[in-house]
């Protein structure tokens, strides 16, 4: 049986990273006592898949995981078995089943949802006007790890919520394709923001309509 | 008041692995700060990823937060990252837990498990801006203690602490915390006179050390100690460690650590204190008598961890896990009720016997990592000196078979600088290890691989080895560099110490007051994380000690004669001097000593603990003949 877990990552736990935090998965899931199915050979490990790794320091709002047992549970009862054992940090928010054919989540992203509370001390029409000239251009280089390449295609929709104390509230989403992921950071890198203190939450990871 | 954590959340991103300073583990504890009287940090003075792993802070965690009116939080040393950021931004070292810096604390116990800690122990409280020194503190600072392995000789930081537990911590810890509760509305001075009165408590300011008055060269203005005294008739010397009788129900609510740390892992202890008497092993001495638990009590707190933490592995913890006495039951036992739990146990160091290549067999499955023997020396004469006599024969036979039964990873352990090593026992390890590797290869070929990691033998209070200097420097490059020469090449891997750090762990080891001094001016001139080859400012040391006179040699490399009165000697273990006098004298003649669960050599653990001991010590009726010269 395969269920996608919903959950949130949140608090402290955001320091956890991503390899961490499939341990973190597989102990919870084990106080829970449910039947994990596990990998064979001499080092078996449970199955579990993330869709996308949630970087160091993000929080993570709606964030799925694919979990496969070994007996078919009541997803009910899945639930009340996990919730009181998951540490500190990490919220249920919704299990449903998934055909155990599905194809693998991860080439199953398409896009990223962000919500990042940045220091801006701008006023919001300066901002306003920031954001709407970066997005008429049609190419923002930007340099990751050596490596160059256009952040514009990437950025699907960036929009200023807020302004206010000198902290800016911006939502966007980013692609997430193969050889097509857009950062947050880099976003704000683009704005001038690259030094800034930023607070990020990613807020969805949206999937491919799957059966 | 909690740290500003807004100025937490700034930093932690410009740090590695911020994880480690942020708490919210499974299974940790947060009280209600307000609602509780006694508040305990247990602080760990290296990093985080090193902490988590000390079964004996987790103890006392576990131990004092089920007390209704005590809570324990827990700090570790951040990394120097870390360390700059919070200065820099004024932050004091917080308790992961509340995030209180650790000055809100009642009592903050300190473990020191080993000596190369101490500068991390300064750095720990400056880091907290808690003065240093005990003579420093007032009514207002928190009570300042430590525990741990390395307080078997508790004088080289006797300054900066109020009180060491000396020994077994769990019902000493509690005691502890229950006086200093009951005398709240004390001064100072003399809460910690009513503390001295707890059995196992060290209070050094409650006694005097005198020197001999002439000066000798590189002590400072003084010569060897003349005397340890007590201040006060009613304060008790020497401080008698604490044992528990039967060792507690194991500690099962584990706290589960959200980021990788080393040995990421469940423990239990399935034994404390080892019989074999091996002559350079402190804790082989020192933590006498072997207590064992259940069969039944580790197979149940097995389960009850793996229900409470989900952890995949479990190491069973002993000095000697070959010598408790049901291992195998054990073993087979584990094995058997959590086969389908996806559980692995791991276990220390075998002794070199065909049992134990079955009993690891048993464990592994089908797997095949590396299989870890420890003969220690190379040479039978050097075993004998030791008292770790397995021929050199048996290593081979067991060696083979253990190659045989599928694996191609064989560890090694050896030790350099033993009394009365020649050359020749080098070369011994050296002869040993190129065997091992050749009986390998005739079974896997190329496959075969030998990973022999050679520690220098550094000389340890309380032990047969107390009054032997370290092996000096230069006979000790000259045996590293005949290893280096002779063991190398496909299949085979050397790893050796820092003859520097060496160097600096027989001080640290060997040391009295007068050291605090050394220590105090290292740590300022920027010496810590001693333990970390990469962090050791050995030139700092070296210019302590100038600065206060004191000649590090002498303290390291001085041959001590038996009648000089030894610093530790304000410690006692239980174990008689004269005991670890004559195993001395046996070692030169290389005279070996038995297990004493066969036969009792009147070592005076049981006349330390009379009426104390119990029926499950592992201690065999004391034989009168044996005893008589008491």
């Amino acid at each position: 049986m395969r269920l996608r877990v919903t959950f949130s990552k949140k608090g402290w736990l955001i320091y956890s990273s991503h390899l961490d935090l499939m341990r973190v998965w597989e102990r919870a899931l084990r106080r829970a006592g449910v039947a994990l199915a596990y990998s064979g050979g001499y080092h078996p490990r449970p199955r579990l898949q993330l869709a996308r790794a949630l970087p160091l320091g993000h929080v993570g709002e709606r964030e799925p995981i694919d979990v496969w047992l070994d007996e078919p549970v009541d997803q009910r009862e899945f639930s009340q078995s996990l919730v009181p054992v998951l540490p500190e940090g990490l919220k249920l928010r919704q299990v449903q089943e998934v055909r155990s054919g599905a194809p693998a989540m991860q080439t199953q992203v398409v896009a990223t949802e962000y919500r990042v509370r940045v220091d801006w001390d701008q006023p919001a029409k300066t901002a306003k006007t920031r954001i709407a000239q970066m997005l008429a251009e049609t190419e923002i280089t930007h340099t990751r790890r050596g490596k160059r390449y256009n952040l514009r295609p990437l950025i699907e929709r960036l929009e200023l919520e807020d302004v206010s104390e000198e902290r800016a509230v911006l939502h966007m989403r980013l692609s997430a394709r193969p050889g097509a992921s857009g950062r947050p950071e880099a976003v704000l890198d683009a704005l001038g923001l690259g030094d800034a203190f930023a607070r990020y939450h990613r807020t969805r990871v949206m999937l491919k309509a799957t059966g | 008041m909690q740290v500003d954590l807004e100025k937490l959340e700034r930093i932690l991103p410009t740090v590695q692995k911020p994880g480690r300073y942020v708490g919210g583990e499974y299974n940790s504890v947060v009280k209600d700060w307000n609602a509780i009287t006694t508040r305990v940090c247990l602080a760990f003075p290296d990093i985080y990823d090193l902490g988590m792993s000390n079964l004996g802070l987790m103890i006392l965690y576990r131990i004092l937060n089920d007390l209704p009116d005590v809570l324990a939080e827990r700090a570790y040393l951040p990394w120097v990252d870390m360390i700059t950021a919070m200065r820099g931004a004024g932050m004091p070292l917080y308790s992961l837990e509340s995030k209180r810096p650790l000055g809100d604390f009642d009592i903050i116990g300190i473990s020191l498990p080993y000596e190369q800690v101490y500068t991390n122990a300064l750095e720990m409280l400056d880091l907290a801006g808690i003065p240093l020194r005990s003579d420093e503190r007032e009514g207002s600072h928190p009570l300042i203690v430590a525990g741990g392995h390395a307080t078997f000789n508790p004088e080289p930081m006797a300054a900066f602490f109020d009180g060491f537990v000396i020994g077994d911590g769990e019902e000493a810890m509690v005691e502890l915390v229950e006086v200093y509760r009951a005398t709240s509305g004390l001064r100072r001075e003399a809460r910690l006179k009513a503390l001295a009165q707890v059995r196992g408590v060290y209070v050094p300011r409650f006694y005097r050390v005198r020197y001999a008055e002439d000066p000798s060269p590189g002590m400072g203005e003084r010569g060897p100690i003349a005397a340890i005294e007590a201040k006060t008739p009613d304060t008790p010397l020497p401080v008698v460690k604490r044992v528990v009788r039967t060792l507690p129900p194991p500690t099962t609510r584990l706290i589960v650590p959200t980021i990788d740390v080393s040995h990421n892992r469940a423990a239990i202890e399935i034994n404390r204190g080892c019989t074999r008497g091996c002559r350079f092993c402190q804790a082989g001495m020192a933590m006498r008598p072997v207590r064992e638990r259940p069969v039944e009590e580790i197979i149940q707190a097995t389960d009850t961890i793996l229900r409470q933490t989900g952890f995949e592995e479990i190491g069973l913890l002993s000095l000697s896990p070959s010598d408790y006495s049901q291992i195998d039951t054990l073993v087979k036992r584990m094995v058997e009720r959590f086969a389908d739990e996806h559980l692995s146990i791991s276990l220390p160091a075998l002794r070199a016997d065909s049992f134990s290549v079955t009993l690891a067999e048993t464990i592994a499955g089908g797997r095949r990592t590396g299989f870890t023997f420890a003969p220690e020396a190379g040479s039978d004469r050097m075993r004998a000196t030791i008292n770790k006599s397995i021929p050199s024969r048996q290593v081979f036979d067991v060696v083979s078979e253990v190659f045989r039964r599928g694996w191609q990873t064989i560890k090694l352990y050896f030790m350099i600088g033993l009394p009365g090593e020649e050359m020749e026992d080098v070369r011994a390890i050296v002869e040993m290890v190129k065997t091992v590797h050749m009986i390998g290869r005739r079974v896997h070929g190329r496959q075969a691989q030998v990973n022999v990691s050679v520690n220098t033998f550094v000389p340890k209070p309380h032990t047969p080895f107390q009054w032997v200097g370290l092996d000096g420097s230069r006979s000790i490059r000259d045996k590293q560099a005949l290893l280096r020469r002779e063991i190398r090449g496909r299949g085979l891997k050397l790893d050796y110490n820092d003859p520097e750090a060496s160097m600096l762990e027989a001080v640290l080891a060997r040391g009295d007051r007068r050291l605090a001094e050394v220590i105090h001016q290292a740590w300022a001139l920027g010496a810590r994380f001693d333990a970390w080859d990469d962090q050791r400012d050995f030139g700092a040391w070296m210019r302590a000690f100038a600065k206060t006179g004191l000649d590090p040699d002498l303290y390291a490399y001085r041959q001590r004669s038996p009648d000089e009165l030894l610093p530790w000697e304000v410690v006692s273990t239980g174990v008689r001097k004269r005991f670890l006098l004559r195993e001395y004298e046996r070692s030169r003649r290389r005279e070996e000593l038995s297990d004493c669960r066969e036969e009792c050599h009147a070592c005076g653990i049981l006349t330390a603990f009379q009426g104390e001991s119990s029926p499950v010590w592992c201690c065999p009726e004391p034989d009168p003949e044996a005893t008589k010269d008491r």
